[in-house]
């Protein structure tokens, strides 16, 4: 009995159980990491790194389905947050599919013989994007972190070999895809390297991975990315941005109803 | 004795016209109440047979066990070869291909925006293939309310509720959206030939029909379908021939078994209606059983009262000098001759009534309009061979029966009492 004295006499002074208003966890870190920033100036690191004010990227996108592998490449053009223009280059099927986001509005256009445009609303809005582990709700989501959840720091651990925050992430309103998200948060890149996606009963809906990141400007910015729908049997789907360039001029042309015919 | 008792029953309308006339009712409504409930079962297993189940069905492992939310991803593949295969190794029976599908249906303007939208159900069957008996078995041309039915591809039937909701007409475009075999968005503009009323409330809804063809290239599935279905010779379903087909069929599947693996299942095995078959059965075999009960017991009771009434013929046949015995054995063979003429006209009537409401049926529309269940809104009587003499049960046991009981009475009789009553 003795031996654990010290332990609770420990645990005691811990600030924690002492009344601090930082949950114990979120005080000391693994080895060398130091003490962690809040929740929220995590989320801002992590916002700041993946907002762009432009970029025009290539991407392909690696579906592992029930039924097999398939991979879809396309064009993507970007402004701001909510606002972007997509081009399917491959495969033939897929070819010069586009599709359109205007801050919470989605339309897709499928090109001759059908030649549709399709506003993408309610229940669509969960319909997987071309077969992938993304729907299209994951597409209209606001990426700013920080004004739509709350976020607490609960520990530190290493995933890949680097050193992470572990943020739980609690939404702010109603009004988003997943209701609480788990992030394993890099300590030094500020990228979330893992993800659980939740919804409100806890269930995990979707869980995402980078595998491969980059630097470029002085920013870190994911490769490589993994998805995986917790509710569909498929083996997950690859994300890589082939090429991406934040310097592109994109024509306000470009992010219009009429550039779908175009 | 016999032409001298049905001459005393033609003679004396009190002793036959009365007795005859209930069991004439009684053997009647029961008949049709048999001929309506087999009828009431038929058409749910038929209609649930020509355009949901078969009367067997192929899946796969994966589609069957989340099979109501229709995984096209999980469909069979290689049906051209499949479907020769099935017709080589069991002779007889009919096999087709079909796709479900769930989705929207999108009207659109002149500009090719969204003018009119809902969900849909979809069903993809043989409608072009050289041969197919698919129209018919799904008794379209009945079905066509306006326009015909589609004759070339990109062409397809909307229910004609569902037509005039979304305000589309004959002619027009009408674009299906739904998702591929691999899960991404499937858009595909069809032109509407003509449009439906099935009669079933569950599909007459939002119902769109399709070749499969077609479908099969919307949704990216080439010599692919979600189910093929296999009908015996004439819609009939025989149990018996569909779990021995089902067994040799899936002990013959090659192993190790898959999420793509095909499996057979019967009628029975889907839907529930297995059970549901077996508690509609037993609920009208109790049905039936207190109804032809409770007639018996009417019956019985007429032959009773019948014979009370005659307790002062009784009396005097007694007085002079006919054995108890004789006028028991006349009595009996009466009633055996009202029974038999009450069951004869009965049959008839209620065989009449039971073709009339097999060839006009009863409209129950009206229940439902919110139903999804697979039955017609009409439902039809059915006579089958057991309806000619299932009416003899009550009609000739009930009678006898009664006048039996009643006659008992006839042994307790004393003479000087008789002669009492005779003054009386």
């Amino acid at each position: 009995m003795k031996r654990f004295i010290p332990v609770i006499l420990l645990a005691m002074l811990a600030p924690g159980i002492a009344g601090g208003s930082e949950p114990d966890s979120a005080r000391v870190g693994p080895p060398g990491m130091g003490v962690p920033p809040t929740g929220e100036e995590i989320l801002e690191r992590i916002d700041e790194n993946l907002m762009v004010d432009r970029a025009v990227s290539t991407n392909t996108m690696i579906v592992h389905g029930r039924s097999g592998t398939r991979t879809i490449t396309s064009r993507t053009w970007k402004k701001g947050t909510d606002r972007a223009f997509v081009e399917y280059l491959s495969p033939p099927r897929e070819r010069g599919k586009k599709m359109l986001r205007l801050e919470d509005k989605l339309w897709t256009y499928t090109p001759e013989p059908n030649d549709r445009i399709i506003a993408i609303s309610g229940h669509l809005l969960r319909q997987s994007v071309m077969g992938s582990d993304l729907s299209y709700e994951d597409l209209t989501e606001n990426h700013n972190l920080v004004e739509k959840y709350d976020a607490e720091v609960a520990g530190g651990e290493e995933i890949d070999g680097r050193p992470c925050w572990r943020v739980d992430m609690t939404a702010k309103a109603e009004d988003v895809a997943y209701h609480a998200r788990t992030v394993w948060v890099d300590a030094e890149r500020w990228l979330p390297l893992r993800e659980e996606r939740k919804a409100k009963s806890g269930r995990l809906l979707k869980t995402t991975r980078i595998t491969e990141v980059f630097e470029t400007g002085g920013r870190w910015y994911p490769k490589r990315m993994v998805f995986k729908d917790m509710l569909a049997r498929g083996e997950g789907t690859e994300y890589i941005i082939e090429s991406i360039d934040f310097d592109a001029e994109i024509p306000e042309h470009m992010l219009t109803k009429a550039a779908l015919r175009r | 004795m016999t032409k001298f008792l049905l001459k005393g029953l033609l003679r004396d309308r009190n002793r036959s016209l009365f007795p005859v006339l209930i069991v004439t009712v009684g053997v009647a409504t029961s008949i049709v109440m048999y001929c309506f409930m087999h009828g009431f079962m038929d058409e749910a297993v038929r209609s649930n047979a020509r355009l949901d189940t078969g009367h067997v069905k192929i899946v796969t492992r994966g589609y069957r066990e989340i099979a109501t939310q229709l995984p096209n991803d999980l469909a069979l593949a290689g049906i051209d070869g499949m479907l020769p295969a099935l017709e080589r190794d069991y002779p007889g029976m009919e096999w087709t291909p079909r796709i479900k599908i769930a989705g929207l249906l999108d009207i659109p303007d002149e500009s090719g925006e969204t003018r009119a939208q809902g969900p849909t159900f979809g069903i993809a069957v043989d409608l072009l293939g050289a041969g197919s008996k698919e129209a018919e078995r799904l008794q379209l041309g009945g079905a066509l309310v306006r326009g015909r039915l589609p004759e070339s591809p990109g062409e397809i039937l909307v229910s004609e509720e569902f037509a005039s909701n979304l305000g589309a007409g004959i002619g027009e475009t009408a674009t299906l959206i739904s998702a591929t075999s691999y899960g991404s968005m499937a858009v595909q503009n069809f032109t509407i030939a003509g449009t439906l009323r099935f009669g079933i409330g569950a599909l007459d809804r939002n119902t769109v029909i399709a070749d499969i063809a077609d479908i099969q290239y919307a949704l990216d599935m080439p010599d692919g379908a979600g189910e093929i279905l296999g009908f015996f010779p004439n819609l009939v379903y025989d149990e018996r021939a569909a779990d021995r087909i089902a067994d040799s069929f899936n002990r013959g599947v090659e192993q190790p078994l898959d999420d793509f693996s095909p499996v057979m299942v019967t009628l029975r095995d889907q839907n529930g209606l297995g059970e549901y078959l077996d508690l509609a059965r037993f609920r009208i075999s109790v049905i039936l059983f207190i109804f032809f009960f409770v007639m018996s017991i009417v019956l019985w009771n007429a032959g009773l009262m019948s014979g009370i009434r005659r307790y002062g013929e009784i009396g005097v046949r007694l007085a002079i000098g006919e054995s108890k015995g004789h006028v028991y054995r006349s009595l009996l063979w009466e009633s055996f001759l009202i029974g038999i003429l009450g069951s004869i006209t009965g049959t008839a009537a209620g065989l009449a009534v039971s073709y009339y409401l097999q060839e006009v049926g009863l409209d129950i529309s009206g229940m439902m309009k919110e139903s999804t269940i697979l039955i017609a809104n009409i439902i039809r009587a059915k006579i089958d061979p057991l309806a000619y003499y299932i009416g003899f049960v009550p009609g000739l046991a009930g009678t006898f029966l009664g006048r039996a009981a009643s006659g008992i009475g006839i042994f307790r009789r004393q003479t000087a009492q008789l002669f009492k009553e005779l003054e009386a």
